[in-house]
């Protein structure tokens, strides 16, 4: 075979592994959106789970893994956003900072799993939390850290040396640069850093599991006061969340309906994270065009 | 301002800025202040690496130190029963089979799934990178953004039922997880390949072409060659992810604690089987030591393939 034809045959075959990649992800959304959209409906959202009959509803899934995310987030972005800084401003050039950057990048590739079950044995166990909303946050937080953090790192990163000079040369101290220059140059960046996050832990159930715990308890949606156990605010009531109902209805397999509800669920949670990444998309954009004089 | 006389006068004067020039300013404070925060937040994250590694050792070391179970039963042994007793009288703790499934389904994903990577990111570099940018780059995040429960659940509902119907059988088993774990992996190690990639310099290529290379000759005697550390790198770290995913094996590889006997049988990945057993042990007894020693397993994988990326880094930027 000559060069030319070898080309062709090559070129040919990458641009069959790409029409394979699209194929795959359109068949995966087709089927979540075709299968799951007919089982979403007004019902389906607002009512409660049922174990042993069919016709149950993901209210009260839906709410927690929103609440769920919010707590997150509430938990992991300052410490975030203090570890992105020192990385990106303050970190000199040593061996701590070394060991740091190590230990953010082991713990952005252990499993969440694992991360899950340090959860269990601290919280859930030793500090006596039992499965609790509380547990499945910090669980949560402890996934999401190490990506937040190194988003938030690069996106302060990207703003130019020359902003901070500017702010220096003024005398401002560099507390003050960071957070008056810098993190509002950076903020387009961050935000996204923040919803793209926001999706995974939306999705994620493996951490979940023996955290937040597999069942979903009557809660009152009228009653607002945090402490009290019926409340739909208490953070320390167990908490099944939509992934983590998604995963127990196809395994343990005593719901008639499982397929049906599993369809609806997953239709909900892609919608969502769909929504998450258009909006983290759009937001980005849009914040930066609000604050620079970029057209 | 009578009764006092002007040298007097001075001297307070000189007093105040003898302090404001001695003293830290205000500024300083402000830094201090930020500083201090910044060096909590990430003393905090170091501090919790640290605890997650002491508190999954101790507890995965608990099966050796307390049960006195040997290292090696646990490794070779084939029959994963920890309630049970054998016939001399040791607790049935061999974890082979879940290690062997496990190794099993990440090197195929892997292997599966990184021509598909290299084509997708080839496609995105040298081919048609405006295009490619525009239209692959969503469908590399949307494939990212898939929860991996319904990975698993479509594994479930489609590819288990179809494996049965092609091969017979139950359906599940190594073969399902790798088909869902491929897809899972594609997106890392498509997205790292793109980098590593990218980052050959331009005139690798002109020079190459200038030569009269074809494209094809171009990439794959040049760009591929020189980008090869970064792929391995995207590879491990797509390794990295299969070997540590959990509900989604769990939910196609049938959970049963056998050795597997080909791509068909149903099995138990390291994963799978701590997501199922954790729930139903009473802490501190030796079945529940057992799988905290499979978790310390995963936990020292991981930090494997972190030492490996390390490796293929140093030696990739000698050259």
């Amino acid at each position: 075979m000559n060069s030319k034809a070898a080309n062709n045959v090559a070129t040919g075959v990458i641009y069959a592994l790409v029409v394979a990649v699209v194929g795959i992800l359109v068949f995966l959304l087709g089927y979540i959106l075709i299968t799951g959209v007919p089982h979403v409906s007004f019902h389906f959202l607002t009512s409660a789970a049922e174990s042993f009959k069919s016709g149950g509803g993901i209210r009260d899934q839906l709410f927690n893994s929103l609440y769920l995310l919010v707590l997150t987030l509430l938990i992991s972005f300052p410490i975030a956003l203090g570890s992105g800084i020192y990385l990106s401003e303050y970190a000199p050039n040593n061996w701590f900072t070394n060991i740091i950057r190590t230990a953010i990048e082991v713990l952005s590739s252990l499993p969440s799993v694992v991360v899950g079950l340090f959860g269990y044995l601290l919280f859930v166990i030793k500090f006596n939390l039992g499965f609790s909303i509380l547990a499945g946050a910090i669980a949560l937080t402890f996934f999401n850290l190490p990506l937040l953090t190194r988003s938030i790192e690069e996106s302060l990163e990207d703003v130019p040396d020359l902003q901070r000079e500017a702010g220096l040369s003024l005398g401002l101290s560099r507390w003050k640069t960071i957070t008056g220059i810098v993190f509002p140059a950076a903020l387009p960046g961050i935000l996204t850093g923040i919803i793209l996050s926001a999706g995974r832990v939306f999705g994620e159930a493996a951490a979940l599991i023996y955290t937040a715990g597999q069942s979903a308890p009557m809660v009152s949606y009228s009653n607002w006061n945090p402490f009290s156990p019926a409340s739909f605010l208490n953070p320390m009531r167990p908490a099944e969340t939509l992934a983590v109902h998604i995963w127990k209805v196809n395994t343990e397999g005593v719901t008639p309906d499982a397929l049906q509800i599993s369809s609806g669920a997953s239709a909900v949670l892609i919608v969502v994270i769909l929504l998450f990444n258009l909006g983290a998309r759009f937001l980005g954009n849009w914040v930066y065009k609000r604050m620079t004089a970029a057209k | 301002m009578e009764g006092i006389k002007p040298e007097a006068n001075d001297k307070l004067k000189m007093d105040g800025i003898k302090k404001e020039l001695r003293n830290p300013s205000k500024a300083t404070h402000q830094d201090y202040f930020g500083k201090t925060i910044s060096y909590i937040c990430i003393a905090f994250v170091g501090l919790l690496v640290l605890s997650i590694l002491y508190f999954i050792t101790t507890r995965g070391l608990a099966t050796f130190t307390q049960d006195h179970v040997s290292l090696w039963a646990f490794l070779s042994g084939s029959n994963w029963n920890p309630g049970m007793l054998d016939s001399h009288g040791n607790p049935e703790i061999g974890a082979l089979p879940m290690i062997v499934t496990s190794f099993s389904v990440t090197v195929l994903a892997a292997l599966v799934a990184t021509p598909f990577a290299i084509g997708v990111a080839l496609f995105m570099t040298e081919i048609s990178p405006r295009r490619g940018t525009k239209f692959l780059q969503p469908v590399i995040e949307l494939l990212v953004g898939i929860p991996s429960v319904v990975y698993g659940f479509i594994g479930l509902s489609v590819i288990v039922p179809l494996i049965r119907h092609a091969f017979g059988g139950t359906g599940f088993g190594i073969l399902a997880g790798t088909i869902v774990l491929f897809v899972m992996v594609l997106p890392t190690i498509t997205s790292l390949s793109i980098d590593s990639i990218r980052s050959v310099p331009m005139y690798y290529r002109s020079a190459s072409l200038a030569l009269g290379a074809t494209r094809w000759q171009t990439i794959h005697k040049v760009v591929l060659r020189a980008a090869t550390p970064g792929i391995l790198t995207a590879i491990i770290f797509g390794m990295a992810r299969a070997f540590g995913e959990a509900l989604a094996v769990q939910m196609v590889i049938g959970n049963a604690t056998l050795m597997p006997h080909g791509l068909l049988t149903p099995s138990s990945t390291l994963t799978s089987q701590l997501t199922t057993g954790i729930g139903n042990t009473t802490m501190g007894t030796l079945p529940n030591n057992a799988l905290w020693s499979l978790a310390l397993i995963l936990l020292l994988m991981s930090l494997v393939f972190n030492i490996i990326v390390r490796i293929i880094g140093k030696r990739g930027s000698l050259k």
